[in-house]
């Protein structure tokens, strides 16, 4: 493997807002995260958190009704802030980074051939030739082990499962060094849920592909979790690494998510946490989830500082 | 229901939705003004009547305000009688059975025109001798002239135009140009200022009377002008926005709910009742609609009420039932209708209750949009001479013009009058129904 | 309105060793359970049929607790819906206190749809968005036939304060839409319980809620079963939490259940490859899962039209027997008095 002077992707204080009729919606509230070379990080929530607008902001698919969108979003030594729609389209989008978004396997244009919607993307981002680009993707479809005579059919030909992993070679198709994965599997059984992690491994230890995976499912997400970012209200609250985060979390919320999961394979009694996540159109100020924490104390009132404590980031008074 | 309250509290923020809500409270307030104050039968009465209805309007008037607009000023048609004091009358009993009545009239007249037609009705009552009169005119330079004289029977009608003595007095062709000319002027030209009408009368018995109305035919007549049969077209153009707008939201209603109740049950019971929904609308589809109407006012009834109810059945058929029939289906699989057959409830509560509420707020935008269209329809059909035959409707407005030939005669007003009306119609109902059509499908908010 | 202690057992029992069921009757009873649906050929005649519910047996008992597991499109869907007396059974029957559903009509029927409480998936499609969470709850009294409004009033608020949707008032007047999901799914519960019934069917009453308030609202249900003991079917995909819920589990695979256990049993003994396979798929969070491969089948579960020949696992199978798995369809085995199978390995 190649040695980087620079992490892959740095993100410093991004911020996405929204304009709805009811206020100003602060999806994603001064978000940092740092991802290396051939790992995978896990961005953990609940619906609502603003995890799926954290892709958006990253990879820069904004709606229209965006209030504010500025922060720094370093990829491999270069701001891509900065740059200009063209160019962020040219350069950075599929090529240096691509998306597998919610619901893959029914964004597929149900009129076009799979193969030539797999093919597709390096034809228009790197202008390979049609044969070239069918070529590459005959070879992600063995990667992600859909059989090459899938190529010709249509995706309502096709399972769920198969058409996931056809996202997911649409998304690989560029060869770019990261891809954000927006709950993949979540709408998928359980069979065929391990057999696309079991793709995914398999693609990370050989392409050396970095994720993103944005996910709700704390179980699944320990199956590609080099890093763990939990995410509530808009804002990052821990920053860990795999092995710390699924034994050890610091973060109150990240204690609790984790109690709440039912475990197949332990007596422990799940727990549950009390009432709801804080609106992001007027969050309260402070601590975000000073509401539902059973540590709650007087500090809690200011806004928490990150601390860092063994190269764990947590955004908590607890630890200062 | 709290969606749509808190929609038409959205709906505040759309400018265009407001003044459409403005014109629509412009037309449903005519609407109103105009049923309380003259009432349907007197309504129909004027506006079926001929001359001894209307006999005091000159005939092809435009309204009063195009003065506002020109510089040679028309003048502007007035009626006055005796007999409610707008003339003075003055009775004089000199003695004996003899009694002199002096009707007297002054009016200033500041025109550059010349009226149409000075006319004057009296009306006596005598046992056997006739009462005389003899009329005069004083111009504003005190030059008096002897109009005429004779005796008159209990109803008798004296036109200034048409008097060959007075004509071969005056020396002119038109009484009318001999009475207002300015004397000075090489041309006939009006000379401004106060004129006088003396009516001197003299009955010959002890309880005869007599009482006189002058009727000034101007250029100009009134707020809205006058048609053919000299009928005030403020009458028809007031009385047809009540029939429009109830037309239209009667028809617009009418069609969306029983359309709606069609494609539900269609939709609902699915198999045969369906098909047979399906077939029919595809076979309606293909029916010349406009064809149809025309054979159902020639050969059947050309009332109102007839052609809306021939409007709705044929516009429940439509492609309108298909789209209905495609939102159904969403509904149909979606899990309250499943909960609610789970827990019992009949076939036709799940469709009142549970199907058709849920379609309500995508449909109010469509309603509200589509009343103008049936406005229009009724309008277009009255234009084509399918009108109904006794209400005064602003497309029987421009029937009768086009009828009579008013664009190429240049009698504009009387068809852009109606055509104003229709558009704002159009208008008021499209800016509130687009508006609503964003509120009520946020996926349009966003473009 | 929550309370203010975020995480205590509060007065919801946790996970209670399984009781109930043992001696009491049978409630409810599948007996050899089909349920096929045409596929039409454009215009006449039949194309062929979905399995979706393949030869089901099973009897549930007063007060017990089953789930049945299985992915998507295995049939529970179908054999839920069954159950609740929307499908027509092809062969076989559904019997409720000894009668036969499906030839219930008219006052029995109504009947018979007020002893089954419904928990639905989706909890905000569930629910009617044009509807007050009072009319929600008062349909069902409606068509049962309680017209007095005070009385309707007085039933709304006691389900209300047993699932915890209090201050009562507060919530009566919202629609579902102002409601968080977990708010929701309450709802639905209430509207399932309103009537007493005696028998509550959930359709993964959990899978569309965050992590945070699954449990809740398991724990809810759980509560609510023992109080009341209600007979319980529990359908999910997700094994993880059938555990906390009931007593037997019933495994579903291409319209049949290929396993039936109680729960510990199969968590520790899972006897059909399918199950194995299933069991193996689920994670618990752990890091080390991001270095192993998970040892699953690959393939997706057959056709329902055209089912395999012989038992229905078998191209995915790894321990299949030659001549056959893929020749006959296996009887159920029963390698332990309370544990049984449909797999030719337990001959």
């Amino acid at each position: 493997m190649e040695n980087h002077p620079t992490p892959l992707l740095q993100i410093h204080n991004l911020l996405l807002y929204f304009r709805t009729t009811h206020g100003v919606v602060q999806a994603v509230d001064h978000v940092d995260i740092a991802l290396d070379y051939h790992h995978a990080v896990v961005i953990l929530g609940e619906s609502g958190c603003g995890k799926s607008s954290l892709a958006r902001a990253i990879l820069r698919l904004l709606p229209r009704n965006v209030a504010e969108y500025k922060g720094e979003v370093i990829l491999e030594g270069n701001d891509v802030m900065k740059y200009e729609e063209e160019e962020f389209r040219q350069s950075i989008r599929w090529v240096a980074m691509s998306l597998v978004p919610q619901a893959a396997m029914n964004s597929l244009n149900p009129v076009i051939k799979v193969g030539d919607q797999v093919a597709e993307p390096s034809m228009v981002h790197l202008g390979t030739s049609k044969a070239e680009a069918l070529d590459q993707a005959k070879s992600m479809f063995e990667r992600v082990s859909v059989p090459i005579d899938f190529l010709q059919r249509y995706p309502f030909e096709l399972s769920g499962g198969m058409r996931q992993r056809v996202a997911l070679a649409m998304a690989l198709v560029t060869m770019p060094h990261l891809i954000i994965l927006d709950e993949p599997t979540s709408a998928l059984d359980l069979l065929t849920q391990a057999n696309i992690f079991n793709t995914l491994k398999v693609i990370k230890h050989e392409m050396g592909i970095s994720f993103i995976l944005i996910t709700h499912d704390i179980a699944t997400s320990s199956e590609l979790a080099d890093e763990v970012a939990v995410m509530y209200a808009g804002q990052i609250v821990e920053a860990s690494d795999a092995p710390h985060f699924f034994t050890e979390p610091l973060h109150p919320y990240s204690q609790m998510l984790m109690a709440s999961v039912p475990r197949l394979r332990s007596d422990q009694d799940p727990i549950f946490i009390h009432g709801q996540p804080p609106s992001l159109i007027s969050p309260p100020t402070g601590c975000r989830f000073a509401e539902r924490c059973p540590k709650v104390f007087e500090r809690c009132k200011q806004e928490p500082p990150v601390v860092q404590s063994n190269g764990i980031l947590v955004k908590c008074w607890l630890y200062c | 229901m709290n969606t749509i309250k808190s929609s038409f509290k959205q709906i505040l923020q759309y400018p265009s939705a407001m003044i459409g809500v403005f014109v629509i409270l412009i037309l449903v307030g005519i609407a109103i003004y105009t049923m309380i104050t003259i009432p349907y039968e007197e309504a129909i009465r004027k506006w079926r009547g001929g001359e001894e209805v209307w006999y005091q309007n000159p005939r092809y008037a435009p309204p009063a305000w195009y003065n506002l607009f020109s510089k040679k000023k028309q003048p502007i048609s007035f009626a006055v009688s005796s007999a409610n004091g707008q003339m003075q009358k003055v009775v004089n009993h000199p003695g004996g059975d003899v009694s002199t009545i002096d009707i007297t009239y002054s009016f200033d007249y500041s025109y550059d025109d010349f009226p149409q037609e000075l006319i004057l009705y009296f009306k006596s009552s005598y046992a056997e001798k006739q009462p005389f009169v003899s009329i005069q005119w004083i111009t504003p330079d005190q030059r008096t002239f002897k109009v005429a004289n004779f005796s008159i029977s209990r109803q008798t009608t004296y036109r200034f135009t048409q008097d060959e003595k007075l004509i071969r007095k005056l020396k002119v062709e038109n009484p009318m140009v001999g009475l207002f000319s300015d004397p000075t002027q090489p041309t006939p030209t009006p000379l401004k200022g106060t004129y006088q009408l003396i009516i001197n009368g003299a009955a010959f018995e002890e309880n005869a009377d007599l009482d006189a109305e002058f009727v000034f035919h101007g250029k100009l007549y009134g707020l809205a002008g006058t048609d053919n049969k000299r009928r005030d077209l403020v009458l028809p153009l007031l009385w047809g926005t009540p029939v429009a707008l109830a037309f239209g939201l009667l028809a617009s209603i009418g069609t969306l709910v029983l359309t709606m109740i069609f494609a539900a049950v269609g939709t609902w019971y699915g198999g045969w009742v369906d098909a047979l929904i399906q077939r029919i609308t595809e076979v309606n589809l293909v029916l010349p609609f406009l064809s149809i109407l025309i054979m159902v006012g020639t050969f059947y009834s050309r009332s109102i009420w007839v052609i809306l109810g021939v409007t709705i059945l044929l516009s429940i058929f439509t492609g309108s039932i298909k789209s209905y029939r495609a939102i159904f289906l969403q509904v149909k699989e979606s899990g309250y209708i499943e909960a609610a057959r789970a827990y019992g409830a009949s076939n036709a509560r799940i469709i009142f209750n549970y199907l058709i509420p849920r379609m309500i707020p995508l449909l109010i935008p469509g309603l509200v949009s589509s009343i103008p269209s049936f406005v229009f329809l009724e309008a277009s059909l009255a234009i084509l001479g399918l009108g109904d035959p006794v209400l005064p409707t602003w497309g029987k407005i421009i029937n009768d013009a086009d009828v009579d030939g008013a664009l190429y005669k240049g009698y504009y007003y009387w068809v852009l009058e109606p055509a104003v009306l229709l558009m704002m119609t159009g208008l008021g109902f499209a800016m509130l129904g687009y508006a609503l059509d964003r509120v009520f499908n946020p996926r349009l908010r966003e473009l | 309105m929550d309370n203010p202690i975020p995480n205590s057992v509060m007065d919801i029992p946790s996970v209670n060793p399984p009781t109930g069921g043992e001696d009491s009757e049978v409630i409810l009873s599948v007996n050899g359970l089909h349920v096929w649906f045409e596929l039409r050929r454009f215009g006449f005649g039949v194309a062929g049929y979905v399995r979706a519910v393949d030869d089901v047996s099973f009897d549930l008992k007063k007060g017990e607790a089953i789930a049945i597991v299985g992915e998507s499109g295995c049939g529970k869907s179908s054999l839920m819906k069954t159950i609740l007396g929307l499908y027509k059974p092809t062969k076989g029957d559904v019997t409720f206190e000894g009668k036969s559903v499906q030839q219930l009509s008219g006052r029995d029927l109504q009947w018979y749809r007020s002893q089954v409480g419904y928990v639905q998936q989706d909890p905000y499609g569930a629910l009617p968005p044009f509807m007050s969470v009072e009319r929600i709850l008062a349909e069902p009294l409606i068509i049962s036939g309680i017209h007095n409004s005070e009385k309707r009033r007085e039933q709304i608020r006691k389900v209300m304060e047993e699932v915890k949707l209090y201050p009562v008032e507060d919530f009566l007047p919202k629609f579902p839409h102002m409601l968080s999901g977990g708010q929701q799914q309450r709802v639905v519960i209430a509207r399932a319980m309103i009537r007493n019934p005696k028998l509550i069917v959930a359709d993964e009453p959990v899978s569309m809620l965050d992590a945070s308030v699954r449990v809740e609202i398991l724990r809810l249900l759980r509560s609510l079963q023992q109080r009341h003991n209600l007979s319980f079917i529990y359908i999910t995909h997700d094994l993880s939490t059938v555990k906390y819920f009931s007593e037997r589990i019933f495994v579903m695979y291409a319209g049949k259940l290929v396993e039936k256990a109680k729960i510990n049993e199969l968590i520790q003994n899972p006897l059909h490859p399918y199950t194995q396979a299933l069991l193996s798929a689920s994670s618990d969070p752990d890091y080390h899962n991001a270095t192993k491969f998970r040892e699953v089948p690959a393939g997706e579960p057959p056709s329902l039209v055209k089912p395999p020949a012989g038992c229905r696992f078998h191209p995915r199978c790894n321990r299949a027997i030659a001549d056959l798995c893929e020749v006959e369809a296996p009887p159920e085995f029963t390698p332990q008095p309370t544990h049984s199978t449909l797999c030719w390995l337990y001959r």
